[in-house]
């Protein structure tokens, strides 16, 4: 009897709370605040600042020589002239995809546990799509002149062809990060006026007045406000399964057997969420070790809730990996079936099998409630799926290594360049990410303070209420 | 005190839920040049303060229409008219081929008119009344707040102060050096 209990009682539990602790609507600014306003850096910020730092200067040196040398410095070679550049952008635009469903199609679902993360996901997501963007950008060769893929007018009269997917990519990418970018500033309006309000020097509170546009939190200002919020996330959804579809036109508009498929576009959407939530994770377990104060806003059942959409978009990117098998064979096409089995029988086989292994197999383990619920398994879950999806991108990718003539085979293998550039690209990412981290409040605090069960209105029963003042908020405060 | 101009009336309250019933009645006493001020938006009070919707979704839905018919348009003429190119023998004019750009345009113009449009109603001002009280800082921590302008034509100092004081707030005079 009390085993049965004990098993449905998960089932049975209201919601756990948003915000664990006496969450109040200054407690909520203290700590957040807090954050960014420490006077003294603390020593880790240095350390990791320092190291990271150090990886992107030397992505910048890796950048100049081959801009100085060409892309020869690359291990590309003729049936692979894409190499590790289109992989890392891949990999990073989907590391950004997270951010953005968070803050947009979480909020159009209402799931409240969004406003705990949603600051910190939109920040990887702006970082990670520069970090993306660079890769192509330095992949034109002469860097010089990139203006050719914006459509300028010029003095030799030419237009960009917008028949060709990677044009199609500057587009879907780069209003990408325009969107994420003001989508950000945009939440960030009310938390740097409460910064300002709580800044002492006079410079500080001149530079963050300018940054606040004199945000007054008045309601004539909320009215709009939450329009165009809601407004930003309406037209993000849409927004962010376009743009990996796009990137993944990169691949399935073209004749190779293996990615002229119609499953690319929502294999892609799925794959970029699985990897990006895995380093949501990766970074909110980060986060909750240093600055311990968040550990009551990203709650283990905030990473829980992460888990299982990585559990499900992880078994969406399985179910891919076995229909693309599937359709190999029932196609009967014999230049697919032999993309395929080259795929997992091949020179590549064990990218193949690390892929299927960290997004297929590993992910399994979070059917298990302990598992979800554990910070190392979550934190080691997170770095392994990160690594299937570079993996699935590399695989991907690797099938311009055997294309229709066997005599242009060859084997490619990345050159100290590449590694160095894709390391680089690391540094830049955690470079930006912790200056977010110091400076900028890290969680969205007017939206934690409007889900507070104290910040509830019941307006419809004034003259029950004012008998009883205070009522509503404490219903609420029991039942959460 | 003479050199000293009244440029309104703040009232300070305890809760969101008694700002929405102070914002009624100030709607019922006729003032225009009013505002609540709080951290966060709080539910139901466009209806407590007697607020119109907004009009930004009109503004939004222009400007995502300029972006699809002028994706369409710029793709249309360069690929057809202006810089004809053969490719792979497709059509000049390829409209599966321009979805993509269109609909990227479409998208960014309509980011575009949210985030600018919303600054635009909002009426930014880096100097306004409500920013000469100390205690106004208090609303993007925990505070609630009424303001009233003098520049509303039913504004008298005493009678607006007393007014905000019976509905329960606690009262600060804005004033401004002359």
């Amino acid at each position: 009897m009390s085993t049965t209990a004990k098993t449905i009682r998960p089932l049975l539990d209201p919601d756990p709370p948003l915000v664990k602790g006496e969450a109040t609507f200054s407690t909520v600014t203290r700590d957040i605040s807090g954050i960014a306003e420490k006077k003294k850096t603390p020593i880790w910020w240095w350390v990791a600042f320092l190291i990271s730092g150090m990886l992107a200067m030397n992505l910048l040196v890796m950048i100049g020589y081959l801009i100085w040398e060409g892309t020869g410095v690359w291990g590309l070679n003729i049936p692979v002239g894409w190499g590790w550049a289109i992989v890392n952008f891949v990999f990073w635009v989907g590391i950004g995809h997270a951010g953005t469903l968070i803050s947009a199609v979480l909020f159009l679902f209402r799931q409240k546990w969004r406003t705990s993360i949603n600051r910190f996901a939109e920040a990887m997501t702006i970082v990670a799509v520069i970090c993306a963007g660079i890769f192509p950008g330095i992949h034109v060769g002469r860097i010089w002149v990139a203006y050719f893929m914006f459509p300028i007018p010029n003095q030799m009269g030419m237009w960009p062809n917008f028949r060709s997917p990677l044009l199609w990519d500057v587009f879907a990418v780069g209003t990408y990060f325009t969107a994420s970018a003001l989508f950000w500033f945009t939440g960030l309006i009310p938390d740097l006026a409460t910064l300002r309000d709580r800044a002492t020097g006079k410079i500080r509170k001149t530079v963050l007045g300018i940054l606040s546009l004199g945000w007054r939190g008045g309601h004539r200002q909320w009215q709009h406000y939450e329009i165009a919020y809601l407004l930003l996330a309406a037209i993000s959804t849409p927004l962010v399964l376009s743009v990996h579809s796009v990137v993944s036109t990169d691949f399935a508009t073209s004749i190779l057997p293996g990615w002229h498929t119609t499953i690319f576009p929502p294999y892609f959407v799925a794959g970029a969420i699985f990897s990006g939530f895995a380093m949501v994770l990766t970074l909110s377990i980060l986060a909750r070790l240093v600055l311990p104060q968040v550990k009551n806003y990203m709650t283990l059942d905030t990473l829980e809730r992460m888990a299982k959409v990585m559990m499900v978009t992880g078994m969406m990117v399985g179910y891919a990996y076995s229909m693309e098998f599937f359709i190999a064979w029932y196609s009967g096409n014999a230049y697919e079936r032999f993309v395929f089995i080259n795929r997992a029988f091949g020179p590549y086989f064990w990218a193949y099998w690390i892929m299927v292994s960290c997004n297929v197999i590993v992910p399994q383990l979070f059917w298990f409630r302990k598992m979800r619920r554990s910070i190392p398994v979550l934190f080691a879950l997170s770095i392994f799926t990160n690594i299937g999806m570079w993996f699935e991108r590399f695989v991907i990718v690797m099938t311009l290594s055997r294309g229709f003539m066997p005599a242009s085979w060859d084997y490619y293998s990345p050159s100290f360049v590449d590694i160095l550039t894709f390391i680089g690209s690391f540094g830049l990412f955690f470079t930006v990410f912790l200056l977010f981290l110091r400076f900028v409040p890290i969680i969205a605090m007017a939206e934690v303070k409007g889900i507070l069960p104290q910040a509830h209105v019941h307006h419809h029963s004034h003259e029950k209420e004012s008998a009883q003042p205070g009522n509503g908020a404490m219903a609420e405060g029991v039942t959460s | 005190m003479s050199d000293r101009k009244i440029t309104g009336v703040l009232a300070l309250f305890d809760s969101p839920e008694a700002l929405v019933h102070a914002a009624e009645k100030v709607r019922d006493a006729g003032y225009r040049k009013w505002d609540t001020h709080s951290p966060f938006a709080i539910h139901g009070m466009d209806e407590a303060m007697g607020m119109k919707r907004s009009k930004l979704p009109w503004l939004v839905a222009g400007a995502a229409f300029a972006g699809v018919f002028g994706g369409l348009v710029l793709q249309g003429w360069t690929s057809a008219i202006e810089y004809p190119l053969v490719i792979a023998g497709k059509r000049f004019f390829s409209y599966q081929a321009f979805f993509p750009v269109t609909f990227a345009l479409g998208v960014l113009l309509s980011v575009l008119a949210s985030v600018f449009g919303m600054l635009g109603l909002v009426n930014v001002k880096f100097h306004h009344p409500v920013f000469s009280s100390d205690r106004f800082g208090k609303v993007t921590d925990d505070g609630f707040a009424i303001s009233i302008l003098a520049s509303d034509p039913q504004f008298d100092a005493n009678a607006t102060a007393a007014l905000l004081k019976e509905i329960g707030g606690d009262v600060d005079l804005l004033e401004e050096e002359e």
